[in-house]
């Protein structure tokens, strides 16, 4: 694939990028543009909007509307784009402590609204730009500048959050998965309501180090070696438990029981994929009824 | 919806939305909170009338943060809140500053700190106005006075969000935004309502910089989505890309200060009431300043040279006017419903050492007319002997 097709979504004059050597944060940057380029999108009318961290970054080199806003508040500041401006794609990018800490109330609420946003989260588990420390996806036992004694604070799973707060379009991958990856964003960005892409993504400076996981390519291998999709789980715990009726499992459910069925695992894969009108699209039947009110009172 | 010429009897926070829709407002976020939440709630109903849009939002922070995606997405924008949420809203008000973003954030002054007195008068909110946000910055805040003028007011506010590229802090208080007066709808001078540069005003190949300054005052701003920019709460340059550089943060802050600063004159508004001849004068805003009104009159009855010194902007502070006076007058009331934050103000202004007096009340409650009229006369036994 030229490498033009890249490039011209993207403001070259701002590179190099922040972000350290290893770093996943490109490779979903990547996945981005490749995703919007296939859907042809006008790039006048994609709006980006960033919070506060590494991931965050991305915004800049974006050759969009573009706005790198307030630690955890993208997706407010996304919402007033969206709804003010539905001709707009809106897309946010955000890291986990972002989207998940002090962001984590614009997350749930706009899912519950089914807002017209595609949340791109890069997950590495970690607080980059502070410089390591844990975040609300850090594993339990995991080791961070603020949990040198190993984490004793259990982790939100960011997916099942935004499917059981109402999100319509929910997946999961990982920066070893590019070719996945990039078609969950085409189809984030497709979806008419609230989606999420949680990427798992390694930051070798930090997370890696403290956890002795090793370099930026062993994180990667790991990430193959570990990433397991929400089907192949589910088969496998059918194997493991015949008494068990999965199929009777709802897809939050599941992803439950694969964490403690399969712990070692990344269960990954498109989550959620479903219709249903959101805030923008039900807005417009206000403005209907507000018109024909006003027309009645003037009558 | 009312047109110009209407005559209606009308509650302070309704004029405030009624108003601000008059002025172009388009987009409104917010989050429940007494005595604000009457403008929420007109807003809901009056927005979709005119095709803007209404969302409550999950808190203050992210309705603070959606009124500022709005405007950056075209539209003109607003929030309403009260103590608790004007404090939320602080962050993003400086995100608003330093991305020069048009947007209004009305604070209808409650008693605090805290939760305080939910359902009472206070004032209490004057310098959070100022320096509630992290970092050196310009602000403008306006105060009106009565229901008539929060209509018109709002109208301005809009127009110098608009004008000068700043978040804009509309303060009312509890009693003003409860209150229902009468009055007759304004018509609105169109030269208060200023359009947004669209992407045809742009010469082909023409690339948009949202940060070019001219002779103090930043590049109109042009909507997302007519044209591709980036805006960011860090230290940028014309751009809007971080540099990193300190001296494009010295200019940076400098220029933000001095948009504001050089126009100060074109900003600042007052009343002034009886002064031409005064010997005492009464410094109030807001719902403070009717009863200090009374007290002026009473006090024109009993012979008195009182006068009143009303700041409709209060940030600016209307320093040259009040500086004049000073050299006027013998000596300086103060009347407020705070621990004395313009009396500060005032302070920092009297060179001339004229006798300056701070009547306060945090309980609440106005001070009425007399309690006035009995400071002044206290007042005045001290000037006998001063
Ligand atoms: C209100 C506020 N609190 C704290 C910070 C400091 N801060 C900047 S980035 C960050 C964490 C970023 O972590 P994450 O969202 O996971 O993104 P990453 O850097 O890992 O990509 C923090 C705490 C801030 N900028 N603003």
């Amino acid at each position: 694939m030229s490498v033009e097709k890249y490039l011209k979504h993207m403001r070259i004059d701002r590179l190099p990028h922040v972000w350290c050597p290893g770093c996943g944060n490109g490779t979903i940057l990547k996945a981005t543009v490749g995703a919007i380029d296939e859907l042809e999108l006008d790039p006048s009318k994609i709006a980006v909007v960033s919070g506060i961290g590494c991931s965050s970054r991305a915004t800049g080199y974006l050759n969009y509307n573009t706005m790198h806003t307030l630690h955890g508040r993208a997706i407010a500041f996304a919402t007033g784009i969206k709804l003010s401006r539905p001709d707009m794609t809106v897309i946010v990018m955000t890291g986990d402590g972002d989207a998940g800490a002090i962001g984590g109330n614009h997350f749930i609420h706009a899912a519950r609204r089914n807002m017209d946003i595609s949340v791109i989260c890069f997950n590495n588990n970690i607080y980059g730009m502070t410089g390591g420390q844990y975040s609300p996806t850090t594993p339990e036992h995991s080791y961070a500048t603020t949990s040198p004694y190993g984490n004793i604070e259990e982790p939100f799973d960011l997916s099942r959050l935004a499917i059981t707060s109402g999100a319509t379009y929910v997946a999961r991958t990982t920066t070893y998965h590019f070719v996945a990856l990039q078609n969950y964003i085409k189809k984030a960005i497709t979806n008419k309501g609230f989606s999420l892409v949680e990427t798992i993504t390694q930051c070798p400076t930090y997370y890696g180090r403290y956890n002795k996981i090793g370099t930026a390519p062993e994180m990667i291998n790991y990430f193959k070696d570990n990433g397991m999709t929400l089907a192949k789980a589910l088969s496998t715990m059918k194997e493991m438990d015949p008494d068990v009726n999965y199929d009777g499992f709802n897809v939050n459910a599941l992803l439950e029981k694969a964490v403690e069925k399969l712990p070692e695992k990344l269960i990954i894969g498109e989550f959620v994929n479903k219709s249903k009108r959101g805030y923008v699209e039900k807005y417009e039947e206000i403005l209907d009824k507000a018109k024909e009110k006003l027309a009645s009172s003037k009558a | 919806m009312y047109k110009a010429g209407d005559y209606v009897l009308m509650q302070g926070d309704k004029a405030c939305a009624l108003g601000a829709i008059a002025a172009g407002c388009r987009f409104f976020g917010g989050y429940p909170i007494t005595p604000a939440t009457e403008i929420a709630e007109t807003m809901a109903e009056e927005l979709p009338k005119v095709g803007g849009k209404f969302i409550q939002m999950e808190d203050e922070i992210a309705s603070a943060c959606s009124i500022i995606g709005a405007s950056l997405s075209g539209a003109k924008s607003m929030t309403a809140t009260s103590g608790p949420g004007f404090s939320l809203m602080q962050e993003a008000i400086g995100y608003a500053s330093m991305t020069e973003t048009p947007c209004v954030f009305v604070n209808v002054m409650r008693g605090g700190p805290s939760t305080g007195m939910p359902t009472r008068i206070s004032q209490g909110d004057i310098m959070q106005a100022k320096w509630g946000t992290h970092g050196d910055h310009p602000i403008i805040a306006l105060y009106p006075s009565t229901v008539k003028e929060t209509y018109t007011l709002i109208i301005k506010a809009f127009f110098l969000a608009e004008h000068f590229r700043t978040p804009v802090i509309f303060l009312m208080d509890e009693t003003l935004g409860h209150m229902r007066e009468s009055f007759e709808i304004p018509e609105i001078d169109s030269k208060f309502i200023l359009p947004r540069l669209s992407g045809e005003d742009l010469e082909d190949e023409e690339i948009y910089h949202p940060f070019e300054s001219f002779n103090d005052t930043t590049t109109p701003l042009m909507s997302m989505g007519k044209s591709k920019f980036h805006v960011s709460g860090l230290v940028h340059d014309e751009t809007g890309f971080p540099m990193g550089s300190s001296s494009m943060a010295e200019k940076l802050l400098r220029q933000l200060d001095k948009k504001i600063r050089m126009h100060r004159d074109e900003i600042t508004t007052y009343e002034e009431y009886m002064t031409e001849d005064a010997e005492i004068l009464i410094v109030a805003y807001g719902t403070a300043a009717r009863a200090a009104k009374r007290a002026v009159k009473l006090a024109r009855v009993d012979g008195m040279k009182i006068g009143l010194f009303r700041p409709i902007t209060i940030w600016p502070f209307p320093n040259a006017r009040l500086v004049k006076l000073l050299q006027q007058v013998d000596a300086v009331l103060v009347a407020e419903l705070n621990l004395g934050q313009i009396f500060q103000e005032v302070s920092r202004l009297n060179k001339q050492k004229k006798l300056l007096r701070l009547l306060s009340r945090v309980d609440g409650s106005l001070i009425p007319p007399e309690q006035m009229l009995e400071a002044i006369t206290e007042m005045r036994i001290e000037l006998d002997e001063y």
